[in-house]
């Protein structure tokens, strides 16, 4: 791991642990953060996956009905048929907030005044499978809508967990570790100058003493030698 | 108020239009892309495509996939499924946990 390239001083240190402190709570708040969306989004995408079964499951199924349907009946009689909808569907966003995500929710309402009669054509000139068809599919649909509002809920869900989890792992393995070993860097560099410095003294006061003994001596060795 | 769109070949699409979805009817991945950018941009809330031309769209869903709105949700279409649509949901935990641990084993 390289560390910071600064300069070992002193205000650099505490700047240095203050930004350790802020990093150490970062990644305790985004660890936290991702626990808790993963949590969610486990569920959630069980519950995507499952719902997609169904609902796969469910329109093959419609679709063979309705190609039964064009089989008893011509295409253009189809068409004609199913050309102008008697329902209509209003859809409401709305907004929930899931560890600060935003998803969107769905609130859907059909248009129809009775729910029961939504075919939009006289029964003359159309098969009864095509009735039964569109009966599936509108049972069906609750469910589509459903899964609509999963998926984007999941997809959403999912790039804020990469994001979360790659910020927290790199404070866990990068900015951490970095700021510590720069921490410990200057640490060492301060305690190494306070040591050469000590010695420097006890040096100088060595070298004062002894020119102090000397000058005695000298003085003492003139006194009696005159 | 939003709307729901249905992009698909005419056949597997028609039935939509009878519940009351917005239909655009169209085989040619070329048009689906064109129709896809162009009502990406009014208030369409959800776009269901068909797996047949989701294939080919992957590049614009990626692209909407970020934003809040709109959600494009691939269904299959009269011929079948391509997979495509549990695929997503099998890249979206891959993409979140990291691996693979919902389908594990499966396929």
């Amino acid at each position: 791991m390289e560390r910071l390239n600064v300069n070992p001083t002193r205000m650099m240190l505490t700047t240095l642990k203050k930004r350790l402190a802020t990093a150490t709570r970062g990644h305790k708040l985004m660890k936290d953060k991702r626990d808790e969306l993963m949590k969610g989004f486990l569920e959630l995408a069980r519950e995507n996956k499952e719902l997609r079964a169904e609902v796969e499951a469910k329109l093959a199924h419609v679709y063979d009905s309705f190609s039964i349907a064009s089989a008893a009946m011509s295409s253009e009689m189809m068409e004609e048929a199913l050309m102008f909808p008697k329902q209509g569907v209003e859809l409401g966003v709305g907004n929930k907030n899931v560890m600060s995500v935003d998803v969107p929710v769905f609130d859907f309402r059909t248009t129809a005044s009775d729910a029961a009669d939504i075919y939009p054509y006289g029964f003359a000139t159309t098969s009864g499978e095509l009735d039964g068809a569109i009966g599936e599919l509108a049972e069906v649909f609750p469910a589509m809508l459903a899964l609509a509002a999963k998926e984007k809920e999941a997809a959403m869900l999912a790039a804020e967990l990469e994001k979360t989890r790659r910020r927290v792992n790199a404070l866990e393995y990068v900015k951490i570790p970095q700021l510590q070993m720069t921490i410990r860097y200057i640490v060492m560099k301060l305690d190494e100058n306070e040591r050469g410095n000590q010695t420097r003294l006890m040096k100088v006061k060595d070298m004062m003493l002894a020119e102090a003994i000397e000058e005695k001596r000298e003085k003492q060795r003139e006194a009696f030698g005159a | 108020m939003y709307k729901i769109g249905v992009i698909g070949d005419r056949e597997s699409v028609l039935g939509f239009k009878a519940v009351g979805l917005e239909v655009f009817p169209c085989d040619q991945a070329e048009e689906a892309r064109h129709i896809l950018k162009k009502i990406a941009k009014e208030n369409f809330a959800i776009i269901y495509i068909t797996e047949q031309l989701f294939q080919y769209l992957r590049q614009e869903a990626a692209e909407y996939g970020e934003a809040r709105l709109p959600a494009i949700i691939p269904i299959p279409s009269k011929d079948g499924s391509l997979g495509l649509g549990m695929d997503n949901v099998k890249k979206s935990v891959e993409r979140a946990v990291g691996a693979d641990i919902l389908f594990g084993g499966e396929e």
